[in-house]
């Protein structure tokens, strides 16, 4: 059978890196084929090239036999291939209609598009309004317009970039429905994802790539996840240690009666936020993005004090009315979940970046004047102990990679040992070996007695990091659990907004 | 198929950094040149005598550094701003205002003596200049007003307030109804540094607050907090940094320079208030800025620079008869090729290989990270 897709010798370079090298392969008519690899693999640049976004130096690409020559993805589209990308380019103030024809190239007639959305809405079993304006929807029903846009102009392959990262585990069962309807009808589906057990799950055949080459090939059905890991690193993983160990405190930090209201224009306001964290212990707080969670992290490391209620205590002391720079000199310490820009300045060295948040705990100013010795010599130590891939301390934070700019602020933090540390996505998009050693690091925090706060979206992180887990929703913190014996159901139903007996629903009850 | 391309670079160019503003300058004499030669000038001897002749002329030298004393002191008030992404376009009004507050000390203080009368006139300026610039610091932290344009249009209104004095209630009774203040008294007039040229004490002071504000930028909180802000808004907030704290600093410090720069070119060269006492340092502080890479070590050597366009121009009025917006024209040039060829500092040009015959190199040039040129 003719591959429905075949790429033969794909290099693509960039200055000073090859972010593909002699790339091959194909995926036949009707396959799910899953492209796996670490991050800076070189997958999301040899979909781009697939989607006519980026331009290969050397090799060919043929889509049915026939070689093609893909300039712009409205090339891409004309010939079959339609792409869900993993950011969504959809304008909030528009109705879905309004978006999906935007996304066209020739949209119809009005009617004529709205007859053919719901002709595809009804096929595919997916719930959506055209009617909606896309600001009142959730990150799923969000997703859900993309894949219309894609399916709208019945591809004969799809790609899917990290389709279920932000999705709750129903919805992604509900996502691979569609997909495996899709194969049933002949289309190709090029599936992206970082998480095994559902290209377990879902595929017939995988390409690993590491380091821009295609390193292996396999059949994930017969493979396991740790399997696929260890392909994808080309090492074996180490395990988590320490975790069993530590021993509970007393009451560290303590969040009561949180609420503020969401980030401008479309954010999500707080309502009524409450949990408690002891010392040498996990806490996670799971939920799908855009349900509060960066509105959390800036309440709680005090970059936004705008109308906010609620007590935030710390070893019983009140640290709602203080600053970001007088929390972190009492032992709070916050990493957010936005790398460049916002818990490093891309354009500054190392050595500066240490100084952004480090210089009050770790003193690398005194009297308004930078202790720059100091500091070059704490982010030194911070790249030595946390084993950051960078020329030195002089190194311009933009110019290291996701998970090495990552290390370096969770050291950056960590190392100023601080009472409690809140970080939000420790590992988001951070390589399978970079992420064991930042969630190790957290564990040896709590194991010195620090509490530690995580916010994530990847329920598997969670699970294997955490002693107690909330999910919030809509803003809403559900009450904890324990990850011993924790129901994944009854999370994902808490994830997707069934707050039976969330506090703020207690809360309302009861004033009502 | 041969052509060029700009290529992001993948950190900025330290070379290029300091190419661009050479590059600019010697676009615009050659650009400039050419357009004079065009309108029927001289175009060779223009640039001659508004560039290169003043050097020639020891006499010009000390022109050359009391007009750039008030530019480079604007400018590094201005450039501390830039750098934190405040846009002070205001210069020219607090200036006004640093010299009016400063002239309404003198006026007050007329018939007194003492040593004390130069420097509160000198705390008048500087306070008339903060005070200016937080008009446009409050609008922007409490109502969100764009300081672009309320610091600009501030400007008009000074320029009004400045001919509403002039013309009336500070009028010089003893002036023959000239527009203009009384001359300044000896106390409050500025002490020249070298006896027999025209070098104030305007000079040193300028260039020492350049040398400071260097200092500042480099070696303090304060200036780590501007260059934060400027480079990075969010991360600054997650580093304790306030962004209306450096709005209003970032403003106030503007101010106060202009300002200073104003109470000194009334106290010194003008030795009273008159109504051609704006004479657009602010505006070419803000090329002073950019030329000098919003370095304050920089901006010393742009502030000479820019002076030269001042210094020359005169001279080419006289000499060669160029029209006296000459001058106007080189700096604006000036300003035109040194946004230009920045692209350079974080891009580079790279010579596109031959298209090559394979099916994926006949694609045109990719969508994204690279602009043909």
């Amino acid at each position: 059978m003719t591959p429905r897709l075949q790429l033969s010798g794909i290099t693509k370079r960039f200055p000073g890196v090859v972010a593909n090298e002699a790339v091959s392969f194909s995926v036949a008519p009707g396959e799910i084929h899953a492209l796996l690899g670490e991050n800076g693999a070189g997958k999301s640049t040899l979909v781009k090239i697939i989607y006519g976004v980026q331009k290969a130096d050397e090799g060919t690409i043929a889509f049915d036999g026939q070689p093609v020559s893909i300039g712009s993805p409205k090339e891409a589209r004309a010939l079959g291939i339609g792409m869900v990308f993993q950011h969504f380019s959809l304008f909030e103030a528009m109705t879905v209609l309004e978006n999906i024809a935007l996304g066209m190239d020739h949209p119809p007639p009005r009617r004529e598009l709205e007859a053919k959305v719901r002709e595809v809405l009804k096929t595919y079993d997916l719930a959506l309004d055209p009617h909606r304006d896309v600001h009142t929807l959730s990150v799923g029903e969000r997703q859900r317009i993309e894949i219309v846009r894609a399916l709208i102009q019945s591809p004969k392959l799809l790609i899917m970039d990290e389709p279920t990262s932000v999705l709750t585990p129903q919805e992604v069962e509900k996502l691979f429905t569609i997909l495996r309807q899709l194969k049933r009808e002949g289309c190709s589906i090029l599936y992206i994802s970082h998480k095994l057990h559902e290209i377990q799950a879902l595929c017939d055949g995988a390409t690993i790539l590491r380091g821009g080459k295609v390193v292996g090939t396999c059949d994930p059905t017969r493979e396991s996840p740790r399997s696929m890991a260890e392909m994808m690193i080309g090492g074996s993983l180490k395990d988590l240690s320490g975790k069993d160990n530590c021993v509970y405190g007393e009451e560290r930090f303590a969040v009561s009666h949180l609420s503020a209201p969401g980030e401008p224009p479309f954010g999500t306001s707080l309502k009524d936020i409450s949990f408690s964290v002891r010392s040498g212990e996990i806490f996670g707080i799971a939920g799908v993005a855009g349900n509060g969670q960066n509105e959390l992290l800036s309440v709680l490391s005090g970059e936004r004090s705008d109308d906010v209620d609620g007590s935030i205590r710390m070893d019983g002391r009140e640290l709602t009315e203080l600053g970001v720079g007088a929390r972190r000199r009492a032992g709070l310490a916050s990493v957010p979940e936005e790398r460049n820009g916002h818990a490093a300045v891309p354009t500054m060295t190392l050595t500066d970046n240490a100084i952004l948040s480090a210089r009050g705990p770790k003193a690398l100013a005194s009297g308004g004047i930078l202790r720059t010795g100091q500091a070059r010599d704490y982010a030194k130590s911070v790249i030595d102990a946390f084993s950051v891939k960078a020329v030195g301390p002089q190194a311009l934070a933009g110019s290291l990679s996701g998970g090495n700019l990552q290390k370096f602020i969770m050291g950056r933090e960590i190392m100023t040992a601080p009472a409690v540390l809140v970080v939000s996505q420790p590992t988001w998009g951070v390589d399978a070996g970079a992420a064991g050693f930042i969630r190790q690091a957290m564990i040896d925090l709590v194991d010195k007695g620090a509490s530690v706060v995580v916010v994530s979206q990847d329920l598997d992180e969670l699970l294997e990091l955490c002693d107690r887990l909330a999910v919030i929703n809509e803003g809403r913190l559900s009450e904890a659990m324990d990850v011993e014996g924790i129901s994944i159901d009854r999370i994902g139903l808490l994830m997707g907004g069934v707050h039976g007996e969330t506090r703020g629903d207690q809360a309302r009850e009861s004033a009502a | 198929m041969m052509g060029f391309a700009l290529e992001p670079r993948r950190q900025e160019s330290r070379l290029a950094n300091i190419a661009a503003p050479v590059i600019a300058v010697a676009a615009t004499l050659i650009v400039g040149a050419i357009l004079f030669t065009l309108l029927g000038h001289d175009g060779l001897a223009a640039v001659w005598h508004i560039f290169i002749a003043p050097l020639f002329n020891p006499y010009r030298w000390q022109d050359l550094l009391v007009k750039a004393a008030p530019l480079a002191m604007i400018a590094t008030g201005l450039a501390i701003g830039f750098k934190a992404n405040v846009w002070n376009i205001g210069g020219e009004g607090q200036y006004i205002l640093g010299g009016l507050a400063g002239t309404g000390v003198a006026l007050a203080t007329l018939d007194m003596s003492g040593a004390w009368i130069l420097p509160a006139m000198i705390l008048g300026g500087i306070f008339g200049g903060m005070a200016y610039a937080a008009i446009p610091a409050f609008l922007k932290v409490k109502l969100g007003v764009n300081e672009i344009l309320s610091s600009l249009m501030l400007n008009y209104v000074a320029i009004q307030l400045l001919y509403y004095l002039m013309r009336g209630p500070w009028k010089d009774p003893m002036g023959f109804n000239f527009p203009q203040t009384a001359m300044f008294s000896g106390d409050q007039t500025l002490p020249y540094v070298v006896p027999g040229t025209l070098i104030h004490l305007g000079v040193p002071i300028a260039a020492a607050l350049a040398l400071t504000a260097w200092g500042v930028m480099t070696r303090t909180v304060a200036g780590f907090q501007f260059r934060t802000v400027g480079a990075a808004p969010k991360a600054a907030r997650f580093g304790g940094f306030s962004a209306s704290s450096t709005v209003w600093l970032a403003l106030l410090i503007g101010g106060g320079m202009a300002g200073l720069a104003g109470i000194l070119e009334a106290a010194g060269p003008f030795g009273q208030m008159v109504p051609q006492f704006p004479t657009g340092y602010g505006y070419t502080a803000i090329i002073v800025a950019f030329l000098g890479r919003l370095n304050p070590l920089g901006i010393l050597v742009a502030s000479l620079v820019l002076a030269l366009t001042y210094v020359g121009g005169e001279s080419a009025q006289t000499v060669i008869g160029l029209p006296s917006a000459a001058t106007g024209v080189f700096q604006a040039l000036m300003l035109f090729f040194l946004l230009g060829v920045d692209i350079l500092v974080r891009y580079r040009l790279v010579r596109l290989e031959p298209a090559k015959k394979t099916e994926t190199a006949e694609v045109s040039a990719p969508k994204t990270g690279v602009a043909r040129a």
